[in-house]
């Protein structure tokens, strides 16, 4: 009966879109066809039914007195100039980047949000033509379960509950969801411990679920989901570490560092560098993995952290 | 299909239809990613909707011979739909990311066309949310990188490439035939016919350290491109499986890395199989993870790890004495 329920959709929005003016319920209920076999109470359910769906497609349905004499019936209109989509004149290469967007999201409904806002801009006269963009692919992917939920409650502002990969319960205004190395992130403010916070969705250990109406919190006027996505990034450097590094090997902490001397003596082919690091924890794994093509001279703590997880690794495989 | 869907559609598709009088079938099926056959659905709900009274002078005129015979449509006979519905916060912020993650290896000139069209849309968009309530990170090549590696796509040349080789932690020099730019994951890649390797490769653009465009034409390669779609699992699906257990310091990898199974220790620890295309990766995430991971199979798969972190150790015995125990 799809075909059915959008005729009618259809037909109520052309309905309030050409009257101008506030129209009760009841004229609706006689001007659109698809209500006339409905009972009352079908009726009164259909056409709420309708107007949600209406307007969680962005048609703004405004509702008012349509007679100042009689306001105990609401009516209701929309006007053109809220309904339609403002000139917009894109350029041959303004429009082909456009085009490459169309198949960016890798994600079904993220991916139909993109098709219908692009063939809105066709229908607005913009012709979007990737093909001379055709080699370029970016393309972004959303595979944690709780994705959708909770891109919606961002958009919404609708609470969200959900339990975290500590087994702890949780009830999060989200303001804003962020995608880092591939992997989502969603932040707002955690209801029960009022504070900020950042979860990462694929550890959510089942799926978000709304706990409250739409519209229920402001996200902050001066929210920066950049600089807080910034503190996902590794830390600045702050201090700098002196290493050996073998020619050839380790090419980006190589390329990361400074040329300097030291006073140890090594073998032939190894040339000795300033590095700075942000995290010491940090810069211990990532050196570990080079194993002896780089040596750590400076600082000593580094150097334990380094010699301990080299003998971690050393001893695994060894005892087992 | 669902009828919010349909909606959706058919409100963009009849003032489209109003300034594209006589189009094909087929050009509209492919300008709105549908088939024929959905297109067709679509025409014939429309023909039932129109102005209140419903009357055949009321309703849209769509003439369904031409529909049927040419395969080109007619529409007329209504006024009313001349501009497509505004966007909606999920259109419009789904169209932004879209455009930003391009922007992020679009290189300095497509660049600014990218910003432009942002934004006419954030403009268009008018009273929506903040279009800033999700970002996209890419991590992709330096501007300087970045324009060359374009420049070789656009003009179709061979490139001159120093690589850094992550897992072999080595740089090397390589001439390639640039194919495709992509982003998958945070991450952008060039991928190129190589002709050291004799075949397709994938070269992480952030590890791309130095690249001169060659006078050289590139050749034409009969290959097949990855398809993004399936992610890099994919990819993945026929290489060896290595099992380890996972301390919990160490568990996040499950995370990062496409893995096949996985149980969870009372410990907290996992673990994990995944499928290792490059013996050289599994030796520096065992050596990075210190200690942190095992490998339960198969047999000898650590050796080589443990075998490196041995001589590292030696090396500092030397170097530095006791100073370093």
């Amino acid at each position: 009966m799809a075909p059915r329920k959008t005729e009618r959709i259809l037909n109520l929005t052309i309905c309030l879109l050409v009257s101008g003016r506030y129209l009760p319920k009841s004229r609706i209920r006689e001007a659109v066809e698809g209500y006339h076999n409905l009972s009352d109470a079908a009726f009164e359910r259909t056409f709420e039914r309708d107007k949600d769906e209406l307007r969680s497609l962005g048609v703004p349905i405004e509702v008012g007195s349509f007679d100042p004499l009689f306001d105990d019936e609401p009516g209701y209109r929309i006007l053109s100039s809220e309904f339609a989509l403002p000139a917009i004149d894109l350029d041959a290469e303004e429009a082909a980047v456009v085009g490459v967007a169309a198949r960016v999201w890798r994600h079904a409904s993220m991916a139909e949000s993109t098709r219908s806002a692009i063939a809105k801009l066709r229908a607005a006269g913009v012709e979007p033509d990737a093909s001379q963009l055709a080699s370029l692919e970016p393309s972004v992917q959303a595979s944690e379960p709780g994705f959708e939920v909770l891109w919606n409650a961002v958009l919404d502002r609708a609470r969200v509950s959900f339990t975290y990969r500590d087994g702890s319960p949780r009830t999060l205004e989200a303001w804003g969801l962020t995608s880092f190395k591939g992997r989502w992130y969603v932040i707002g403010r955690d209801v029960d411990r009022a504070a900020t916070r950042m979860f990462k969705l694929s550890r959510m250990t089942d799926l978000p679920r709304r706990v409250s109406r739409a519209g229920s919190y402001e996200v902050p006027a001066d929210l920066d989901l950049r600089r807080l996505a910034r503190s996902l990034a590794p830390r600045e450097p702050t201090e700098t570490a002196v290493l050996a590094i073998r020619a050839g090997k380790a090419p980006a902490l190589a390329r990361r560092g400074e040329p300097t001397t030291s006073d140890v003596k090594l073998p032939a082919g190894f040339a000795v560098y300033a590095v700075g690091f942000g995290d010491l924890h940090s810069a211990a794994e990532e050196i570990t993995q080079y194993a002896a093509d780089v040596v750590v001279l400076e600082p000593a703590e580094l150097r334990e952290l380094v010699v301990r997880g080299l003998t971690a690794v050393a001893e695994s495989v060894a005892a087992a | 299909m669902t009828s919010r869907a349909q909606v959706r559609r058919l409100l963009s598709l009849v003032p489209y239809l109003r300034e594209h009088d006589g189009v094909a079938m087929t050009d509209v099926a492919a300008a709105f990613g549908i088939n024929v056959r959905t297109l067709r659905e679509d025409l014939s709900v429309l023909w039932m909707c129109g102005m209140p009274g419903l009357t055949p002078g009321d309703l849209i005129d769509i003439d369904m011979d031409a529909v049927d015979g040419e395969g080109v449509i007619h529409l007329s006979n209504a006024d009313y739909l001349t501009r497509p519905l505004r966007l909606s916060a999920d259109e419009a912020l789904a169209l932004v990311l879209a455009l930003r993650t391009l922007r992020e290896i679009a290189g300095p000139g497509k660049r600014e066309a990218v910003d432009r069209a942002l934004k006419k849309l954030e403009a268009a968009a008018g009273n929506l949310p903040a279009t800033d309530q999700a970002t996209v990170a890419v991590t992709a090549a330096r501007d300087d990188i970045q324009a060359r590696v374009n420049d070789g796509l656009q003009r179709r040349k061979r490139l001159d490439l120093t690589y850094d080789v992550a897992s072999r932690a080595e740089t090397t020099r390589r001439m390639v035939d640039p194919l495709r730019v992509f982003v998958l994951d945070g991450y952008g890649y060039l991928e190129a016919w190589c002709y050291n390797a004799g075949g397709l490769r994938t070269f992480r653009l952030d590890r791309i350290a130095g690249i001169e465009v060659t006078a050289i034409d590139a050749a034409m390669h009969e290959v097949e491109l990855k398809d993004l779609s399936t992610g890099w699992f994919e990819a993945l699906k026929d290489a060896p499986l290595v099992t380890l257990e996972l301390q919990p310091s160490a568990t996040w990898i499950a995370e990062y890395y496409p893995t096949e199974a996985i149980t969870t220790r009372p410990d907290g620890g996992l673990i994990v199989s995944l499928h290792v295309t490059d013996p050289a990766w599994l030796r520096s995430l065992l050596l990075r993870l210190q200690g942190g991971a095992r490998v339960l199979s198969p047999p000898g798969a650590g050796d080589s790890a443990a075998e490196a972190a041995q001589e590292a150790l030696d090396q500092y015995a030397v170097l530095l004495g006791a100073a370093a125990r």
